[in-house]
């Protein structure tokens, strides 16, 4: 019987710099996914809590917008390390999913998955989205390139008027349908990002899995509940 | 009972393969699924036809050699049991079966059903022993060890090494069986000593082998016939970068 070969090449191979190593190995890519994930997942928290604030009034968003601006320099360096953090989690994401391809090169006829989720087979599909999604919403809130008229906005204190930028921007209907969309596929890459994350740092056991895996279903379910009230609450002119 | 079987056929590793139809006539209910298998061969041995070739041998769930992948998951439909333990009474008369070799890349096919699995033995082989002395039996009681780290690594060591694991992680991902070895040496005292090499050095391995990455599915957990807990692999995850960084800080 004809005995058929291991693969003669190594599949990866390694640097001699234990750092660069860390980072080609499996598990050490998904430490260095998981810790730029957890970053932007805290990210995600601090944006929204600062956003609901238009719930608040005018004068409460436009005053925390004022006051980020105020911090020049710091907020380069927050905004350029979150760029970071972005650029690295989606590099070694699409690095490992194109290893993860060319490590089954033929697919089952049949498909029987038992635990794993639609969310969880899908999470460079929903990140790919929520990557498009974040670069028209720099486009549209923070460069103001898709609406220059925002740029003119300013409130009776003289401050940019963030606040009328927010019901101009989400009274039309397809934005704020884009945006509740965008939203749904972040919180499903949340949902199994967090329990993700805790497996991936080794926080995870048996007893715990369960809990913790519905934790990451609540917290994303509060997160989309959040930030899709803002266009919702604007469209119905509750928020004008 | 009677099925229809499509049963994946490959003459050899490099041969192009496809999916024949058999039809299974008269298979005892209590029947296991290769002993169902061993009657559709014996058919085509009759008709002078080259038989199924898969692989098994103890048939008792004790020795990890037997694998298939049954209407799409890994050793068939139900929990903690290998193939031979799999029945013909959980399926239904005329059910149509599917039934295709573990597809990893790290596994080649060798023929039919049959794939290669000893890339699970080189990984092995890169650490998952301890180096001692194996002189007359030490005192029983020499070296304590808790009970809690006694019944865990026990669990790990649970693992028959059939890479049902492997197969069934939609990333051809050989953590579970890993995380398995890593852990239960990694639990006990004896293990201590080449601990932090032992998980580098068998992850390298497996990585090199070209399993893929693990994405936390726990499709592994769902077929694994040991019942190996996820768990060991958020424990190999941990262990893991700890012993990079002191194989790195020792390297120097
Ligand atoms: C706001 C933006 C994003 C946040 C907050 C975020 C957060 C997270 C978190 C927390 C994880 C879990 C990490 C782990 O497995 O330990 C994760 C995983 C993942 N992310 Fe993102 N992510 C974002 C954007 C993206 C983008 C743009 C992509 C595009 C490719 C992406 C692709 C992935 C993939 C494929 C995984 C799974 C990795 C694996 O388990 O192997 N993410 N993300
Ligand atoms: S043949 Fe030994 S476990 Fe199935």
């Amino acid at each position: 019987m004809p005995v058929a070969t291991l693969t003669p090449a190594p599949a990866r191979k390694f640097s001699r710099n234990p750092l660069i190593a860390f980072y080609q190995s499996s598990i050490g890519k998904k430490w260095i996914v998981g810790a730029t994930g957890a970053i932007l997942f805290a990210y995600v928290i601090g944006h929204l809590i600062g956003n609901l604030q238009v719930f608040l009034g005018p004068d409460r968003i436009n005053g925390y917008a004022q006051f980020l601006h105020d911090l020049g320099p710091t907020l380069w360096v927050i905004r350029l390390s979150l760029l970071l953090a972005f650029i690295i989690h989606i590099v070694a994401t699409i690095q490992l999913a194109q290893q993860n391809k060319a490590a089954r090169p033929q697919a089952y006829a049949v498909q029987g998955y038992q635990r794993s989720t639609l969310t969880s087979r899908t999470m460079v599909v929903s990140g790919l989205i929520v990557l498009c999604f974040v670069i028209y919403h720099l486009l549209h809130f923070t460069f103001e390139a898709t609406n220059p008229v925002f740029r003119t906005l300013e409130d009776s204190h003289g401050r940019h008027d963030v606040y009328r930028m927010l019901i101009l921007g989400f009274r039309k209907p397809l934005i704020s349908f884009f945006y509740v969309l965008s939203m749904f596929l972040l919180a499903c890459h949340l949902s199994h990002g967090f329990a993700s994350v805790v497996q991936t740092f080794g926080i995870n056991n048996s007893k715990i899995s369960g809990i913790v895996a519905r934790s990451g279903e609540s917290l994303a379910s509060l997160i989309f509940i959040g930030y899709i009230s803002i266009p919702i609450f604007i469209l119905l002119r509750i928020v004008h | 009972m009677n099925f229809n079987l499509k049963i994946w056929r490959q003459a050899e590793g490099s041969a192009a393969g496809k999916f024949v139809d058999y039809q299974a006539k008269e298979i005892p209910a209590e029947a296991s699924f290769l002993e169902m298998l061993d009657i559709v061969n014996e058919g085509l041995i009759a008709r002078n036809e080259e038989p199924v070739a898969f692989d098994s041998d103890c048939r008792e769930g004790i020795c990890g050699t037997c694998s298939l992948v049954i209407n799409g998951v890994p050793h068939g439909p139900g929990k903690a049991k290998t193939t031979c333990q799999l029945y013909m009474r959980r399926f239904r008369d005329g059910d149509t079966i599917w039934v295709e070799p573990f597809r990893v890349l790290a596994f080649p096919i060798i023929k039919d059903l049959i794939v290669n699995r000893s890339a699970l033995d080189q990984i092995v082989e890169a650490g998952g022993y301890i180096s001692v002395r194996a002189g007359s039996a030490p005192e029983a009681n020499g070296i304590a060890v808790s009970k809690r780290d006694a019944d865990l690594s026990m669990e790990a060591a649970a693992c028959i090494g059939c890479g049902a694991c492997a197969a069934a992680c939609p990333n051809s991902s050989a953590m579970l069986f890993t995380a398995a070895k890593i852990s239960h040496l990694g639990l006990l005292p004896q293990g201590q000593v080449e601990r932090s090499r032992r998980a580098v050095s068998m992850v390298r391995k497996m990585d090199e082998l070209g399993f893929g990455n693990c994405s936390n599915q726990y499709e592994c957990e769902a077929v694994c016939p040991a019942e190996i807990s996820a768990g060991f692999i958020a424990r190999l995850n941990r262990d893991y970068a700890g012993s990079a960084v002191k194989e790195a800080v020792l390297a120097e």
